[in-house]
């Protein structure tokens, strides 16, 4: 019966999301694998630097599957998700910037030198905790849960949908980013928080923390996915669709829609500020341009061009955009921008299932 | 002072069966009570003065040419319009205008709309199970498991509705009539009091015609049923007491022959 119900997790009846699934658990133990049996003069060996390239791309891919559950079962396109993934790193950096101790340039052990710089002689309230640990961790879910759960209490209350909600998501987003940009609100100001030394006492910059971050990274996603497919598996997960499908019709079966609504958004929210907390050690920095409203578009362009509603949509969509964005920005910055957005407007025109509506027509023409 | 005690003719209250606000009350035998219900739209107006009585356990028809008012009676009924003035209440002590259209709904009122609505991305079954009677919370649903109970229900209204073969299929899928016979059975699976039916046999053959006629009148007696249709041989099939409206107020009531030769009415249907 055990088993019957762990298979029935693994093994999907779309045999991509099996592909996309079996592919994550192969990479999170390939990449470690290789790096502990080849030297690092080996081709084989990946550098510390692309572990963590790699591991910001599981990062996003798991920012682009809570966008997922919020707009492809829940049809709430969401503008403002980026400032859940910030939220989330900002916990992580303000644990991570308490790790730095005296070895900061001004060499305080309790105030990081931004604070120094800005002359503060305390740390401010909200500071406190962020040494530890156990503090940190479910900060990291309950500073983005708490502002999703009390704006979409909010809007979705007042029946607030379409353009305008999404309008309103972007505008909560760049009102943070402006908040965020201010040093008086003691996050660092335009800089953000950088320098980290450690975590959980090891060398944030050694190969092992990078290869484990890493490896977090992708248990995270895979954990995540598992998740969110189980729910969509749920009554829960139906009515979250008839939502989307028909919101008016679920009010007169008797279902609050706006609970449902929260409930979705509340979760995938934490789910991003997951991804948010393991990206930020992972790139070193966490900086008020997170919260810009162009970061979170971009996340709905993964989405798009991967495939809403499929879950493994987001995830392709993110890796690639970012592998694609890693390799134009190298070559062409000026580009990018033009580039993701003619993606976008091609992909909507012309798959407006994505690549996993593509894959799943392939598939189906070749059963036919 | 104990003297109302000596009263031997009183009803006392605490005699009475005990009426809790906000239970259903239909000791006076009426389930619906409609009192002076205007609505307009841009000055408009849709329902103006309307009243309508409906008796527990009753099957009544309603009529009206276009645009009289009819959708937008059962509208106001559950909560998806609110009336300018006027009151709506179910049974004695429930005040339908203080409710929202969730908290209409679970109280026992419920709907099938003119337009056929369906969640067409999910199959049938699953139509069915959203709509079952149950505790509609976001928290239960994640945990909510069918049992065999559930799904000896599912399957008995899946055979009164006729699309037992089309249990898994999407309801998309479905021809209009089937998605008609679907959202009867959603009706069904939420065991409801008062079951609104805003013209359930459009796009029907006529052996469907039929079977929805039979299907309404077994229910009789179960349910209170107001049914709102165009289609007068039908209505004359299952109607025990026809309503009229007519420009937003009710022009007439009575069994289908009296309505039918009312001059009035005529003068209404004729100059439509
Ligand atoms: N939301 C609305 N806005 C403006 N006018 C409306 C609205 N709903 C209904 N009406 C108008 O109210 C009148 C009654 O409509 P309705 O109740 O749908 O009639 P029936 O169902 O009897 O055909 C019609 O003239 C219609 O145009
Ligand atoms: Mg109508």
């Amino acid at each position: 019966m055990k088993s019957l119900f762990l298979g029935s997790l693994f093994f999907s009846n779309d045999k991509t999301a099996n592909v996309v699934l079996f592919s994550l658990i192969a990479l999170i133990v390939l990449v470690p694998l290789c790096n502990a049996i080849f030297p690092s003069a080996s081709a084989l060996h990946f550098s510390a630097y692309t572990v963590s390239l790699l591991g910001k791309y599981l990062t996003f891919a798991l920012l682009g599957l809570s966008l997922d559950l919020v707009w492809g079962y829940c049809g709430i396109l969401a503008l403002g998700h980026g400032a859940f993934f910030a939220l989330g790193g900002y916990s992580m950096g303000m644990y991570l910037m308490r790790q730095i101790g005296e070895r900061g340039v001004y060499g305080d052990p309790v105030l990081p030198d931004f604070m120094v710089f800005l002359d503060w002689k305390e740390l401010p309230w909200y500071w406190y905790g962020f040494d530890q640990f156990w503090f940190a961790l479910p900060m990291v879910f309950l500073a983005p849960g708490v502002l999703a759960f009390v704006f979409g209490w909010l809007a979705f209350r007042s029946r607030v949908t379409g353009v305008y909600l999404s309008i309103i998501t972007q505008a909560l987003t760049y009102a943070l980013m402006l908040a965020f940009f201010r040093n008086e609100m003691g996050f660092g100001g335009n800089n953000g928080l950088t320098d980290f030394k450690d975590i959980l006492g090891f060398n944030i910059q050694s190969e092992a923390v990078r290869v484990a971050l890493f490896m977090i990274s992708g248990l995270a996603l895979i954990g995540a996915f598992l998740l969110s497919r189980w729910i969509s598996c749920t009554k829960l997960g139906r009515v979250v669709t008839a939502v989307r499908d028909h919101e008016a019709r679920v009010r007169f079966l008797g279902y609050r829609v706006e609970m449902f609504k929260l409930w979705i958004f509340v979760f995938a929210a934490m789910l991003a500020g997951l991804a948010g907390a393991l990206y930020v050690p992972q790139v070193g920095i966490i900086n008020p341009s997170e919260f810009s409203p162009l970061n979170s578009l971009e996340i709905v362009v993964w989405v798009a061009i991967g495939g809403r509603g499929t879950l493994y949509g987001a995830i392709i969509g993110a890796m690639l955009v970012n592998y694609g964005k890693t390799v134009l920005t190298g070559l062409l910055p000026e580009i990018w921008l033009f580039t993701l957005g003619a993606t976008f407007v091609l992909v909507t025109v012309f798959m407006p299932n994505g690549l996993a509506g593509l894959l799943l027509k392939k598939r189906e023409e070749m059963h036919t | 002072m104990n003297k109302p005690l000596m009263d031997r003719y009183k009803t006392f209250d605490f005699v009475r069966k005990p009426v809790k606000p906000g239970e259903l009350d239909v000791s006076h035998k009426t389930i619906l009570y409609l009192e002076d219900v205007s609505v307009s739209f841009d000055g408009f107006k849709a329902l103006n003065n309307l009243s309508l009585y409906i008796d527990n356990g009753e099957l009544r028809c309603l009529i009206g040419p276009n645009g009289a008012g009819k959708t937008t009676l059962m509208d106001v009924i559950t909560g998806k319009t609110k009336p300018d003035s006027g009151s709506v209440f179910f049974g004695q002590t429930i005040d339908l205008l203080e409710m929202d259209e969730p908290a209409i709904a679970q109280a026992g009122i419920c709907r099938k709309f003119q337009k056929p609505s369906v969640f067409e991305n999910l199959s049938v079954f699953e139509n069915l199970e959203l709509a079952m009677k149950a505790d509609k919370g976001a928290w239960p649903a994640l945990f909510a498991r069918l049992n065999g109970e559930h799904r000896d229900r599912i399957e008995e209204v899946l055979t009164t509705i006729g699309l037992t073969e089309h249990s898994a299929q999407q309801a998309g899928i479905l021809s209009h009539g089937q998605k008609q016979w679907l959202e009867i059975g959603m009706l069904l699976m939420q065991e409801p009091k008062v079951m609104l039916v805003d013209e359930p046999v459009a796009g029907m053959t006529h052996q469907e015609i039929d079977r929805t006629a039979e299907l309404l009148l077994s229910l009789q007696g179960k349910h209170s049923i107001v049914v709102v249709e165009h289609d007068m041989e039908f209505v004359r099939s299952i109607a025990r007491k026809v309503t009229v409206l007519h420009e937003g107020s009710v022009l007439t009531e009575g069994t289908m022959d009296e309505v039918q030769n009312d001059p009035r009415v005529i003068q209404v249907y004729l100059g439509d």
